[in-house]
């Protein structure tokens, strides 16, 4: 088998559609551990691709101006049982560009895999950026998954991106995203993960509001039963006239399983209002009986109010 | 034999009688209101009949078609076709109104229930059962699940609260349709006109049926009833 063939093979557990590495229309990377299998520039995508002994070094830019209408793919793979990738991506969208990415994370062998993501994002002025990434880390508990990420929104920007890990064990994740927000811009940071058995989930998201009128809100959602652990850190700091911020974090908990959720506000100036709601609790008994009153099983109905939070 | 029979239930929370000796049947196809000021139990009741956590008679029987379901599962009673619209239904994040509605049989069309509940399919479906909905458009829709589930007993709990209460057309639309279906309705409320539109009508007082009988009759009571709030202390005499 071909090794992207083989990579592409287990990329169902997070919804890639294999068709699209052959759209001459659809931009595309591919990367199997430390190298580029596959990849295609559209106009207005633009990508640098520089192998290194133990990952890859990314350049991503969409030129000023440049609606990019179909999402640009990314793959991410390391299918050893052992291994480090390290990922160091740059990325800018030019003013007034905008692009939709959707990246595929799949370590589905691990035992003792690291994958370490340390990304540097521009979205420059009037320019929109939407980054989702699905996670599938296999079912041996055994990836370390560290992805980090600094993100400077420039004025009138939009950076909305969603984090999903729902699918097989988590392993040790240590999520780190850290977005400044210049004058009228848009932040959305979501993160949607489902802990099991002795999966370790640390989440910490920041959105620095240094911009008039610049909005941010960040979303955690986390499921955990058997030992899992979670801790959650929402970081929102409003800084400018008219700076919005909000902090919204929901954990639900079964068996055996502990969360934490560390809201943080400031405020430093007196026209910015940043709030936040944080909850952390077994699955709600009404919404239980409720379900079963309309002839789900109990464990139908824990599994729908688990899908519908991670949706 | 009736379709549900409660048998000298007795009900006691935190030391008090919530219900006490309370008897009640409702019919195959009947609509049977229980009138109630707030606090007589009537949700109690309910709670009771569908078996929710927390709620289990500390004497009496609970027949549902003649068999005893005292011991049964809030899960088991559903299967044997009891439901409960609870009076504040509860919010549900990431489950669309469309999954909702059909979450017991994936294969039918919830359109026509919600239109039947008078809320646009086209508005609705696709928004989430979530805290964006107002109480009254979540009412609707959990009357609509009810209405699609078919059940045997439908208990609906205070339909008509509320600040956007259905309107009591809406409600006769509703209850006509679950008795088109075949089910039985028990429909606790607080509002004699709602009850007037029932087969037979009960009023609750004191933790027990004060009375049982024609809805012109119980709701006429109902309406010139000597309490505000019913402790069961001033209809006492009366009713014993």
């Amino acid at each position: 088998m071909k090794e992207i063939d083989e990579l592409i093979s287990y990329t169902g557990k997070t919804g890639f559609e294999p068709s699209v590495l052959s759209d001459s229309e659809t931009a595309h990377l591919v990367i199997k551990a430390h190298r580029v299998l596959s990849y295609r520039e559209t106009e207005g995508v633009k990508m640098e691709a520089r192998e290194s002994p133990d990952g890859v070094e990314l350049l991503l830019s969409i030129k000023e101006g440049w609606k990019i209408k179909k999402p640009i793919h990314l793959c991410f793979g390391l299918l050893h049982r052992r291994g480090t990738q390290r990922i160091k991506l740059k990325a800018l969208l030019e003013k007034g560009s905008s692009a939709k990415f959707i990246a595929h994370c799949i370590f589905p062998n691990a035992e003792e895999v690291t994958h370490i993501m340390d990304a540097d994002i521009r979205v420059g002025q009037d320019a929109m950026m939407m980054y989702s990434e699905t996670h599938y880390h296999g079912v041996s508990s055994g990836a370390v998954v560290k992805p980090k990420a600094v993100v400077k929104a420039e004025r009138n920007s939009r950076y909305y991106t969603e984090f999903n890990l729902r699918d097989g064990l988590v392993g040790d994740l240590e999520l780190d995203y850290q977005v400044l927000a210049e004058e009228e811009s848009i932040v959305e940071l979501t993160a949607k993960v489902f802990g099991h058995k002795r999966d370790q989930i640390k989440i910490k998201e920041g959105i620095t509001l240094k911009g008039m009128n610049a909005r941010g809100l960040i979303k955690t959602r986390v499921a955990l039963e058997g030992n899992a652990q979670a801790e959650v850190i929402g970081i929102t700091e409003g800084m400018a006239e008219g700076a919005r911020g909000h902090v919204d974090c929901m954990e639900v908990v079964k068996d055996n399983a502990t969360a934490r959720a560390i809201p943080v506000v400031r405020v430093t100036h007196p026209k910015a209002k940043v709030t936040h709601e944080a909850a952390i609790g077994s699955i709600d008994r009404k919404q239980l009986e409720t379900l079963m009153a309309h002839g789900l099983s109990p464990e139908e109905a824990v599994d729908t109010i688990v899908k519908g939070i991670l949706r | 034999m009736d379709l549900l029979e409660l048998r000298d239930i007795t009900f006691r929370a935190n030391g008090k009688y919530i219900l006490n000796g309370l008897s009640l049947t409702v019919r195959y196809n009947e609509v049977h209101a229980l009138l109630g000021t707030n606090g007589t139990g009537k949700s109690t009741l309910a709670y009771l009949i569908m078996g929710c956590s927390g709620y289990k008679p500390s004497s009496g029987e609970i027949l549902f078609e003649g068999k005893k379901i005292n011991e049964l599962t809030l899960y088991e009673r559903a299967k044997l076709g009891i439901c409960l619209a609870w009076q504040e239904p509860v919010r549900f994040e990431g489950i669309s109104v469309r999954d909702y509605i059909s979450v017991h049989n994936k294969d039918i069309d919830p359109a026509p229930f919600l239109e039947l509940v008078g809320l646009h399919p086209e508005l609705y479906l696709d928004r989430e059962v979530d805290k964006t909905l107002s109480g009254g458009e979540r009412k609707r829709i959990e009357l609509a699940s009810v209405l699609a589930l078919n059940p045997k007993l439908a208990i609906l709990d205070e339909p008509d609260s509320g600040i956007d209460m259905l309107s009591t057309d809406d409600i006769i639309r509703v209850i006509e349709m679950f008795k088109k279906s075949g089910s039985s309705v028990l429909l606790i409320t607080h509002r004699e006109e709602i009850a007037l539109i029932s087969d037979r009508a009960s009023q609750l007082c004191g933790g027990r049926i004060f009375y049982s009988g024609e809805p012109e009759r119980v709701a006429e009571m109902f309406k010139s009833r000597r309490c505000l709030i019913c402790d069961g202390e001033v209809c006492k005499d009366e009713r014993d």
